[in-house]
């Protein structure tokens, strides 16, 4: 950077002693805050269990006591949490594969020299990121209504079965959609700005070795790629088991979706619904546990195969 | 890099195979284009139609409801629609705002000052990025209920303000858009040290801080689960969580489905716009780490 001449005294760090505890208290008030204290708290709480004595009636009556492991026990056992979870990990399987691959082949697409409309497509498919999750569901659950969605209209006036994307287990697909429609330009702008980072000078000697597009793609791009790859997956990971916002949403049009569809979905209705909130403390610390670990996991995976000489 | 550094020969290639343009690369974008753009159109067309017109004409057609449909939405619960589009603006607006300024001054400290706790602080700020914040969601809620902050303003602001990423972002951004040797001038003349960061770094981290603040914005706006469970008064909701309230009522209310069409069009058109005027601003190189520190 364009750094004014002023060398000659390189007095590092002379600034007076309290300066950056200051200009960070802000951030690590409010990460204590917010952060640390609903952690410490979520924790607390899972221990925790009421008893009620008598009829649970009047003051006194209901008094919370230690709990130890039950409510994990209770949240481990629950079938209900199970099967969500399973849900969640299949959409996942699903969901990550086809959005990341999708936003790979745009951003390859779009970096290829001789695509046209490549500003206009650019700019289209990263649109959705700017609609919500909740306003994406509401659109996408318009179009899937067998009374309102154009291919339906469409299917009808060619004499053609009208399949309805709202039952049984076309919801499934149904909400994988959304979340690809609203995730994949996001992504595809992240991989997509860093092949820009690329000199061009690579592929130009690549091509002088006659290498194809395809082949400079293969070979060259998508291992360049890689460690921007690696974390929009973890991004994507982390995203995917807190799914929560559209099957809510596409739940007001169907009743193919349990109040019990993802685990957050559990962890909102025992809670607020239910008023049990000590299990969905102890379903939520399970859910932050299994992301962390799945996410730590993942890197760490990876970082040994892509990154194998560089230490990160 | 080296090994890429080694081969940069730059030799023009044969003119002829650049510019014979990829029809099917050209295709599957186009593709790509219609399938993100076609929810959007439909809800412009659907905006149009009244509540019969709805459910009975081809879905891409227009209609001519759109001022009868847009006087229903100013009218239903004395224009409440308007009330959850100014809280969605505060909430996304300040909160992204207040955001980027904690994350600007937390990631500057982070980048220029050496001090003990420095890489602790940082290594448990950043791995805030990946606790999974919609499930601090419950006990944030409870322990807000505790201090009787649920249901206000504060209760979806504040919680919002702290964004571990873009403190890691503002980070990255300082530590390669501020030079030391311009914080030490100004040390050397004799400025404070909050002045130095006001007048001297602020500035210069304004692409970097603008990103941050567009993430945040887009995050806030997008954060349902939050709102939803901190608010019950229906005047501090921002735009989601009312017209999910909308839908809702719809199913025994189909005439409010008009109203929850029309609402979604109104909600995404300043996103859009201000997507489109923004997005040369947006530094995503900045996410996607090819920034050089």
């Amino acid at each position: 950077m364009n750094a004014p001449a002023t060398t000659g005294r390189t007095r590092k760090g002379t600034a007076p002693r309290g300066v950056p505890y200051v200009f960070l208290a802000p951030a690590i008030i409010l990460f204590t805050l917010f952060l640390l204290l609903p952690i410490g708290y979520a924790i607390y709480l899972s221990f925790r269990r009421v008893k009620v004595s008598g009829l649970g009636l009047g003051k006194g009556a209901r008094t919370e006591i230690w709990a130890g492991l039950d409510n994990y026990a209770t949240a481990l056992g629950d079938p209900e949490l199970l099967g969500s979870a399973l849900r969640v990990l299949l959409y996942g399987l699903v969901l990550i594969p086809l959005m990341l691959g999708l936003a790979l082949l745009f951003a390859l697409l779009l970096d290829a020299p001789r695509v046209r409309f490549g500003r206009f497509a650019k700019l289209a498919i990263f649109l959705p990121y700017a609609v919500p999750g909740v306003i994406a569901s509401m659109l996408w659950g318009f179009l899937y209504l067998p009374a309102v969605s154009p291919f339906n209209y469409v299917l009808d006036a060619a004499g053609l079965p009208e399949p309805n994307m709202l039952s049984g287990g076309s919801v499934f697909l149904a909400i994988v959609n959304i979340a690809v429609w609203g995730g994949v330009g996001f992504n595809m702008i992240v991989l997509f700005t860093s092949l820009r980072a690329v000199p061009g000078e690579i592929y130009e000697s690549a091509q002088l070795d006659g290498a194809s597009d395809l082949q400079i793609a293969l070979r060259i791009k998508i291992p360049l790629l890689m460690p921007s790859l690696i974390m929009t997956t973890v991004f994507s990971l982390i995203a995917t088991l807190q799914v929560f916002t559209e099957p809510l949403t596409i739940r007001s049009l169907t009743n193919s979706i349990s109040s019990t569809w993802t685990p957050l979905m559990k962890v909102y209705r025992d809670a607020f619904s239910q008023n049990d909130i000590y299990s969905a403390a102890a379903s939520s610390v399970v859910i932050a546990l299994v992301t962390l670990v799945l996410s730590f996991g993942f890197l760490r995976l990876v970082s040994r195969q892509a990154f194998g000489g560089e230490n990160r | 890099m080296t090994l890429l550094q080694e081969r940069k020969t730059t030799i023009p290639v044969r003119p002829g195979a650049r510019h014979r343009p990829s029809w099917l690369g050209t295709a599957i974008l186009l593709v790509g284009a219609i399938y993100c753009l076609l929810p959007i159109a439909w809800v412009v067309a659907a905006a149009t139609k009244n509540g019969s017109d709805l459910f009975t004409t081809f879905t891409f057609a227009p209609g001519t409801g759109f001022a009868e449909n847009l006087g229903d939405l100013s009218a239903n619960g004395g224009g409440i629609y308007w009330q959850w589009l100014a809280n969605t603006a505060i909430y996304a607006g300040v909160g992204g705002a207040l955001s980027a300024l904690v994350s600007g001054i937390s990631g500057y400290t982070l980048a220029k000052y050496r001090f003990a706790g420095r890489s602790a602080i940082f290594n448990v700020l950043l791995a805030g990025v990946l606790v999974p914040g919609i499930t601090l969601a419950v006990p944030q809620y409870l322990l807000l209920a505790k201090v009787g902050l649920t249901d206000t303003y504060w209760s979806v602001l504040l919680p919002q303000i702290i964004s571990p990423y873009g403190i890691y972002l503002a980070r990255i951004y300082a530590a390669a858009a501020v030079p030391d040797t311009v914080v030490e001038a100004a040390r050397t003349d004799g400025a404070g040290e909050f002045r130095i960061f006001a007048r001297v770094a602020l500035p210069m981290m304004v692409p970097g801080l603008v990103t941050v603040f567009l993430f945040q914005f887009v995050a806030i706006w997008n954060n349902f689960l939050l709102p939803f469970i901190m608010l019950s008064s229906d005047d501090k909701f921002p735009v989601t969580v009312g017209l999910f309230t909308l839908l809702n009522q719809g199913s025994t209310v189909p005439a409010l489905y008009s109203l929850v069409i029309i609402g979604s069009l109104l909600s995404i058109i300043p996103l859009i716009v201000l997507f489109l005027t923004l997005q040369r601003h947006w530094r995503t190189d900045l996410i996607s780490g090819a920034v050089k520190g």
